[in-house]
């Protein structure tokens, strides 16, 4: 009999995390690209670490991360390629680490991107969080430095959350190594199309604005059918951002 | 590549760009501000009665007011240099008897026992092991203290608050606020120093940061500092104040270290580096009470035994060379003495002498080897027994003992201060140089970051040696 009803211990991640892998720089042949964004000092190197198993320097001070750092961990036979990004608070100047992060999200296309953010800082963070679900569709935001916010009394309904960005919101404190198989599970969830997200849009836009953006993405996708992110790219038109232009010329980021 | 027709689209952006006017990104902006506060409000509590921040804001009232922010610093330093002096010892002493009193001689006894020719077990055992005992006997432990402490500020969170004391300091000396950031991780090592330039946008600062970085007194370049304030410095002294003494000569000779850091700085930002300061915004993260044992294995891991391994590479070589330079003779002098004999005159000047000056150049390398070459060049030429003789690396266990053959070749107050400005102030080593071009991609600039130090520090000990005669 084939059909064996799974034990209850079987569906639990902290179970399945013996099954992960970390494959420190090899990185070959992976199945899946997850990019790692969020604020300075959010602890996205740790969770990069905690992940891969390498040992990307740490430390409490924000920009340390001052190269894309790649690694790699294997979860259920499947291959994921990591790449840590630079911190950023947010996507919408064009300072070069900003550029490398947003570039990545936009043309790396990753197949999840988790956001790591500070979950006593949650407001100002989610700054950058709604700006990345304007590109990406496939996140999971890592509600990280839980042990911080706890000592801060802070308290987060991460199931209102999650519905409200319309992704998994997964609860860590990356330091002391907690939540990551739920991280890890989530990840490969999204990966493999049994979590589908549907991300928040940007909602408190003057209605001048938010129709001149409609106009102009529902032209996008008239040539480009299949683009996730057409309302950004209407976003960036209306500033008139030349790097996304070149971009659309050339069809870069479908 | 293709190129689409978008000229359509091209065309709508900027009709309605015209339409709704020029405060677009204002209200982008505020439209995604708005939408976190709604999400914050349906999802977070928050109990500001018992917020910890306030004690967060508590301490940065004092570590970083005008009256205690500096004095709290250098307390801190003194603190880490202090136990990275007294906790050394003890080991570095026992690394010294079991890998060069205990091991070396029966390395040796093996080799004339397997019937090995002297000058291969010379070349070998003499040269390229002791080269590389020494460096770990005298490296590692400082290391292993000096950079878990250094890992445990960082990770508490405390070098942001350095950087934001300094700030103003650096904005005269037109250079970036983030310099002091990159400045800490030179005293760890100026070749990880210099990566860490990288957080500096502006590539004028960046340079002066690059360029500057050698003035942080790195690891390789404490030993040799702590070696020689105790011999010379502390026994100057009445014996109950010698330990104080030489942590404060090692200390002034970090602060001066920084000073020239400054003065550079400044120098450079007036002449060929001109520009405006950039602003920037460094946050103050909170502090995070670091985890102490995970913090300890992997600084231990990840730093210590990296960086070790480097002076390993370099040190077996320069063992080598030095073992040769030793044993090759020239007519009735070997090229060592040779070499010692020509660059006395200079030396002279310097308030140094030749011996000084050669060990600088073959420890080019590595900065960690320049005591054992200086010991072992001096007996050479002064031809007191003592060692294992000629060509022969090796560290006398106690410091009394060193500064007898020290003595015995010439040495005065002077050489030793000479000694100590010399190591603060001379070309950067090769890992560092090369880390330099690697970075900047200027031959140009590497040779400024390389010569530039080395001609302050000429100056520098001149001046010193010709002031100092005088009185």
């Amino acid at each position: 009999m084939d059909t064996k009803v799974k034990s209850v211990c079987e569906t639990c991640p902290q179970f399945n995390a013996s099954g992960l892998k970390k494959l420190g720089v090899n990185t070959n042949n992976f199945d899946f690209v997850v990019a790692l964004a969020g604020n300075p000092n959010t602890g996205k190197s740790t969770v990069f670490n905690a992940l891969t198993g390498l040992k990307q320097h740490t430390g409490n001070w924000p920009g340390k991360t001052v190269t894309r750092a790649e690694g790699g961990f294997e979860y259920d036979h499947q291959k994921f390629k990591l790449v840590d990004l630079p911190g950023t608070y947010s996507l919408l100047s064009t300072s070069e680490d900003e550029e490398v992060a947003r570039n990545f999200i936009l043309f790396g296309k990753p197949t999840v991107t988790i956001i790591v953010v500070d979950a006593s800082r949650l407001e100002r963070n989610l700054n950058l969080v709604l700006q990345i679900l304007e590109i990406t569709e496939n996140a999971v935001l890592c509600l990280n430095l839980m042990d911080e916010a706890k000592r801060n009394h802070i308290e987060i309904n991460t199931r209102a959350l999650a519905r409200d960005l319309g992704i998994p919101v997964v609860p860590t404190s990356a330091r002391f190594k907690k939540g990551i198989p739920e991280l890890i599970q989530t990840i490969s969830e999204i990966a493999n199309n049994k979590i589908k997200c549907k991300p928040h849009r940007i909602k408190n836009i003057p209605k001048n604005i938010e129709k001149a953006v409609t106009k102009l993405s529902l032209e996008i996708e008239k040539e480009y059918p299949n683009i996730p992110n057409s309302r950004w790219i209407a976003f960036r038109l209306l500033e008139g951002d030349t790097q996304i232009i070149n971009a659309l010329k050339t069809g870069e980021f479908v | 590549m293709r190129n689409n027709n978008i000229e359509h689209i091209l065309k709508l952006s900027k009709e309605l760009r015209w339409e709704i006017g020029d405060d677009f990104h204002d209200s982008l902006a505020e439209g995604i501000y708005a939408d976190a506060a709604d999400l914050v409000s349906n999802s977070v509590t928050k109990d500001n009665s018992k917020s910890k921040l306030r004690l967060d804001t508590k301490i940065d009232k004092i570590v970083t007011s005008k009256t205690w922010g500096f004095p709290i610093m250098f307390l801190i330093l003194a603190v880490v240099l202090w136990l990275t002096i007294i906790g050394s010892n003890y080991p570095s002493s026992l690394l010294a008897q079991v890998l060069l009193n205990d091991f070396h001689p029966l390395l040796k006894t093996f080799a004339s026992n397997i019937g090995m020719p002297w000058w291969l077990s010379g070349f070998l055992i003499d040269g390229i092991y002791l080269a590389v005992a020494w460096v770990i006997a005298v490296m590692l432990p400082p290391m292993a203290i000096f950079f878990p402490l250094f890992t445990l500020l960082e990770d508490f969170g405390y070098l942001p608050r350095v950087a934001f004391n300094l700030d103003s300091l650096f904005k005269k000396a037109g250079a970036h606020g983030k310099q002091a950031l990159t400045m800490s991780m030179g005293f760890g090592c100026n070749a990880a120093g210099v990566i860490a330039t990288r957080i500096i946008d502006s590539p004028r600062e960046r340079l002066i940061a690059i360029i500057t970085n050698n003035f942080s007194l790195c690891n390789g370049r404490w030993p040799t500092q702590i070696v020689i304030a105790t011999i010379f410095i502390g026994a100057a002294v009445p014996s109950s104040f010698s330990g104080l003494a030489s942590l404060t000569a090692v200390i002034g000779i970090a602060i001066l270290g920084i000073f020239f850091m400054f003065f550079s700085s400044w120098a450079l930002s007036k002449t060929v580096l001109k520009g405006e300061v950039s602003t920037f915004n460094l946050e103050l993260p909170p502090y995070r009470p670091p985890r102490f044992w995970q913090t300890i294995y992997t600084s231990i891991i990840d730093r210590t035994l990296i960086v070790l391994w480097r002076a390993v590479v370099f040190a077996a070589p320069a063992g080598a060379v030095i073992w040769l330079v030793s044993n090759i003779y020239i007519g009735n002098e070997s090229v060592a003495a040779w070499i010692i004999n020509s660059l006395d005159g200079f030396g002279f000047l310097l308030g140094l002498n030749g011996v000084i000056l050669l060990a600088y150049i073959v420890a080019i390398p590595a900065n960690e080897i320049v005591i054992p070459t200086i010991l072992m060049l001096t007996v050479l030429v002064t031809g007191i027994s003592g060692g294992h003789g000629a060509g022969v690396m090796f560290e006398l266990n106690s410091a009394n003992a060193t500064g007898v053959i020290l003595k015995a070749g010439g040495w005065t107050l002077l050489t030793a201060v000479n000694l100590m400005l010399f190591s603060l102030l001379h070309n950067p080593c090769s890992t560092t140089i090369y880390t330099i071009y690697k970075e900047t991609k200027s031959l140009k600039w590497t040779t400024v970051a390389t010569v530039f130090p080395i001609i302050l520090g000429f100056i520098v000990t001149f001046l010193v040696a010709q002031i100092w005669r005088i009185f």
